[in-house]
């Protein structure tokens, strides 16, 4: 695959799985005013999902829809950063998850504005605002958690240690990454870096929480290896239209 | 679904549609602060762009009259009809009087 087509297509991917993630909230909500605040992020997610795996068969050039792609596509053929694939656990795990990936989003988002391919500056235009305010949803929550009761925060520092891991994922620039940088077309995965780490480590310390220590490991998912996780997402986010291929509203 | 949300405060929440008109009162939510109280209120009531501006009133902040007192207050301007406005003639360009 080229490596424009999978660039975007690790893009996509990440908002996608997120979204579906987003979605199991849906009903569980702690309250009925966090269950739409969630299904709205969702939908925004999915909304750029949307506009990216168009562009990314488009690129392909094999005749795929944004369908075709979401819902026929195998669990190696994702090219989500695994960090998203992560269960939702508790209301905290799923804050830490969104505000971890939300500082990240906007961060290559603002980048994207100056791409030289014109699809990725409109899209990441309109995303960008949405992420805005994604990013201050999750920190606000993330400071009421961490900076809330001896529970809340023990939780969500918990929550902090399982997850940081999988961030190392979104730094680490590969092949992909290196022609993308080079043409122009988007920022390398260790250039997100710098500004992530100042809009995290700001919040964090508004929320009392401590940053663990970077990993030398790194997960693959936007490579095609991901956790076990992803098989169970996929199995529910694919199975309507596995049954009814093509099925519409 | 649990009942968290019942050891939030209420607030109150007002919407301006569009510039220049009024602040509508819309519906109440809960919210454990002030910040919460307007990114829920994004979130309920302007999510089919149905608003510019939002304002959030703790409930309990805001002072009503009472129903009983209905009489006392309301009943007494009933047969001044000289109070409306009915004895001007508006102009026709005047679209939100």
């Amino acid at each position: 695959m080229m490596p424009h087509c999978a660039y975007v297509l690790r893009i996509a991917d990440t908002s996608l799985i997120l979204a579906q993630r987003l979605g199991e909230w849906v009903g569980h909500a702690p309250a009925i005013e966090e269950d739409l605040g969630l299904a709205n992020v969702s939908l925004d997610l999915l909304g750029q999902a949307r506009m990216l795996l168009s562009y990314a068969g488009e690129l392909e050039g094999r005749g795929r829809s944004e369908d075709d792609l979401a819902y026929l596509r195998e669990e190696s053929e994702f090219l989500n950063a695994t960090l998203v694939e992560q269960p939702n656990g508790d209301f905290g795990q799923t804050v830490v998850r969104q505000f971890l990936v939300d500082a990240w989003q906007l961060e290559l988002y603002e980048q994207l504005l100056e791409s030289k391919d014109p699809r990725l500056a409109e899209i990441a235009a309109k995303a960008v605002k949405e992420t805005r305010y994604h990013l201050r949803y999750s920190a606000g929550w993330l400071v009421r958690l961490g900076d809330g009761t001896d529970e809340s925060h023990a939780r969500v520092q918990d929550a902090l240690t399982r997850l940081w891991p999988l961030t190392g994922e979104l730094f680490s620039t590969d092949e992909v990454d290196r022609e993308i940088a080079q043409a122009g077309i988007g920022p390398a995965a260790e250039a997100l870096l710098p500004g992530w780490s100042a809009r995290v480590a700001a919040v964090f310390a508004e929320a009392r929480l401590a940053a663990p220590v970077m990993s030398p490991f790194s997960w693959h998912g936007k490579q095609g290896r991901h956790s076990e996780h992803l098989g169970f997402v996929l199995a529910e986010m694919q199975s309507l239209h596995r049954a009814h291929p093509g099925a519409t509203w | 679904m649990t009942d968290n949300s019942q050891d939030w405060p209420l607030y109150e929440i007002f919407i301006r549609a569009r510039s220049g008109l009024d602040h509508k009162h819309v519906g109440s939510l809960h919210a454990t602060d002030a910040r919460m109280a307007i990114e829920h209120a994004r979130d309920l009531y302007t999510r089919r762009q149905e608003g510019v501006s939002i304002w959030a009133v703790r409930s309990s902040d805001i002072v009503a009259s009472d129903p009983a007192d209905a009489d006392t207050l309301f009943e007494p301007a009933r047969d001044k009809v000289y109070r409306h406005p009915t004895f001007y003639d508006i102009p026709d360009e005047v679209k939100t009087l």
